[in-house]
């Protein structure tokens, strides 16, 4: 299985969404480097609106990822709840 | 009262696909000229997905959330002089290079997508080429608006639309831009959105702009973020273009193979310079060029390919070499720039002790034995008052441009430049290496009219014969843009401003 992997800027709003990503995907790594944060899952990595909107305790939309997002791989799959990384026909 | 809110599946059904329509009265081949004379077969495009469902009106309002962070920070940045917090003044150095040679190309790239945007039958594609088509737009005035503050301060930033024209190594990005914009529609995005842009762009706009942070650049890696921000959607629109094209008709799938291979190659060669900016022009180190391709080609670039094999593609036949020579290139393509100082618009230097031990951590099998020491004897020359600049011009390969630098990894022979010809009309032509042949060799009337700088300059086209004459063609006006970094205006300047002598 192949790793994808979603890079976002370092910054407070990003760390919200890392902290959500983190928790969905228990089994992801985590990279600080200067000014982003690169995370990296085997097979697939999905972003759950509420979770993050639970962290950030505030409404969050979906679509705002591109504002904070710098690289990612993998194919995707986004609704109005989550956004959804994968390799495979998963 | 208020209407229900859509959900992203059908707005972006009803903003996209909806504004389309049906040709009753014209031709719809004649509306599409360039649809089919690639070969390429599309049966349905319905069957196109934008995997991000972005609509026209989520575009500009995230775009716009963008732009006031970016100027927020571009005016923080010249209000507080923040070119005096850059680790060192030998960094601005690679930012001529981005400015002189990266921008230029966002701006081939606006023009390409408006262009290739507008010959796609489907609407779905439409507007996502037509979005990639703005931000590259975007992307190239953000640009110049960061280096304008550098301009005030250093030198090398001014020309740079006159110098894109005619320098000898802006032409390796120009050709890579002219060659794809003169393909139909669907290699254009295959060059740029996949290969350039999936498989690639990462080593620049990512670990670069990283690097860019860790010297204290907040305009750079403001701007390499928020473009980058962008091309996280380009890539997807590669990937997608690659899937539907393949999953279209089983007759595409060697037609985009080849072009995948030419692509990649090409867009492969243009990161040389990329490898040098980041292990030579970061004068505090991040992370090396090889451990940024392991990371964003072998492993990331491993993973994609291993998810196309379903469709019958596969890795192209010179990912032995390109493997091979990642411990080589920045070294080579540094030393280029080094001997050729005289002739760009960006200082060199020899590393100093400390950033020599590093590249030797980070370059275990190759440093110390192939580069190293060309670089000490370079200071050593240097010391005595006798700086090298080679007297000769390279010569440089028809397909890429680039001087003949790359050598015979493959077959053990690191020392060894690799030189390759073809006849064609009866007229011998040369390459860098054996893809740039076959490049040649598959589509030879879009090379031989190639403007290759240096050949320009021995025909008497670029303000004469001597190098003062050229210099001035070039506008960079020698010992002003050019030559070594010691005792530029650009090192003199910088000393006064931190009090040093």
């Amino acid at each position: 299985m192949a790793r994808v992997q979603i890079a976002f800027q370092d910054n407070d709003e990003s760390r919200y969404i890392v902290s959500a990503i983190e928790e969905d995907n228990p089994d992801s790594t985590i990279h600080y480097e200067p000014a982003l944060i690169r995370i990296e899952n085997e097979g697939s990595l999905q972003i759950n609106k509420a979770t993050v909107e639970a962290h950030m305790g505030r409404e969050w939309d979906v679509q705002s990822i591109h504002v904070n997002l710098v690289t990612l791989t993998g194919n995707i799959d986004e609704d109005d709840d989550y956004f959804k990384l994968a390799w495979g026909g998963q | 009262m208020q209407a229900k809110k859509l959900n992203v599946k059908d707005k972006y059904r009803l903003l996209t696909r909806d504004l389309d329509w049906e040709f009753s009265y014209e031709d719809r081949k004649e509306a599409f000229p360039y649809e089919e004379f690639e070969g390429i077969k599309i049966t349905d495009w319905d069957k196109w997905e934008d995997p991000f469902r972005l609509t026209m009106d989520a575009y500009w309002k995230y775009q716009a959330e963008k732009e006031k962070k970016l100027y927020a920070i571009y005016d923080a940045f010249a209000q507080n002089n923040g070119h005096l917090n850059v680790s060192d003044a030998r960094y601005v150095n690679a930012l001529k290079v981005f400015l002189t040679a990266v921008s230029p190309a966002e701006f081939a790239s606006s023009n390409g997508f408006a262009w290739a945007g507008r010959h796609y039958g489907g609407a779905g594609a439409r507007v996502a080429a037509q979005m990639q088509s703005i931000d590259e737009l975007r992307h190239y005035q953000t640009q110049i608006h960061a280096m304008s503050h550098y301009n005030k301060y250093f030198d090398g930033f001014e020309e740079f639309p006159h110098m894109h024209d005619r320098v000898w190594y802006m032409s390796v990005v120009k050709s890579f831009f002219d060659d794809c914009r003169s393909s139909g529609p669907f290699e254009y995005i295959v060059a740029v959105s996949f290969a350039f842009e999936y498989v690639l762009t990462n080593l620049l706009f990512v670990p670069f702009m990283s690097g860019a942070a860790y010297n204290g650049d907040m305009a750079t890696v403001t701007f390499g973020f928020s473009a980058q921000s962008d091309e996280a959607r380009h890539m997807t629109l590669g990937l997608e273009i690659i899937k539907f094209l393949l999953e279209q008709h089983e007759d595409n799938v060697p037609i985009v193979q080849e072009w995948i291979d030419k692509w990649l190659w090409r867009g492969y060669r243009i990161l040389a310079v990329v490898a040098m900016m980041m292990d030579y022009m970061l004068p505090q180190k991040f992370m090396s060029w090889k451990e940024a391709w392991e990371l964003y080609f072998e492993d990331a670039g491993g993973a994609l390919f291993k998810d196309l094999e379903r469709y019958g593609i596969k890795m192209p036949d010179f990912t032995e070499t390109i493997k091979n020579e990642k411990d080589h290139i920045s070294h080579q393509a540094w030393w280029v720039f080094y001997s050729h100082g005289h002739a760009a618009a960006f200082h060199t230097w020899t590393p100093t002790a400390e950033e020599l031990d590093w590249l030797s951590e980070k370059y275990p099998d190759t440093f110390d034995q192939y580069y190293r020491p060309r670089l000490e004897a370079a200071a050593e020359l240097e010391a005595k008052g006798e700086r090298f600049y080679t007297a000769g011009l390279p010569q440089l390969c028809q397909t890429c441009q680039i001087p003949m630098f790359f050598t015979n990894v493959d077959e053990g022979k690191p020392t060894e430049i690799v030189y390759r010809e073809s006849t064609y009309n009866d007229e011998r032509f040369h390459f860098c290496s054996n893809e740039c042949k076959h490049i040649f060799d598959r589509e030879p009337e879009k090379y031989v009219h190639a403007w290759l700088p240096v050949h320009q300059i021995f025909q008497g086209n670029c303000g004469g014969g001597g190098l003062d004459e050229v210099m001035e063609y070039y506008r960079m006006g020698l010992g002003e843009m050019n030559l070594d970094y010691k005792g530029s205006p650009d090192e003199k300047r910088w000393k006064k401003w931190k009090g040093v002598a």
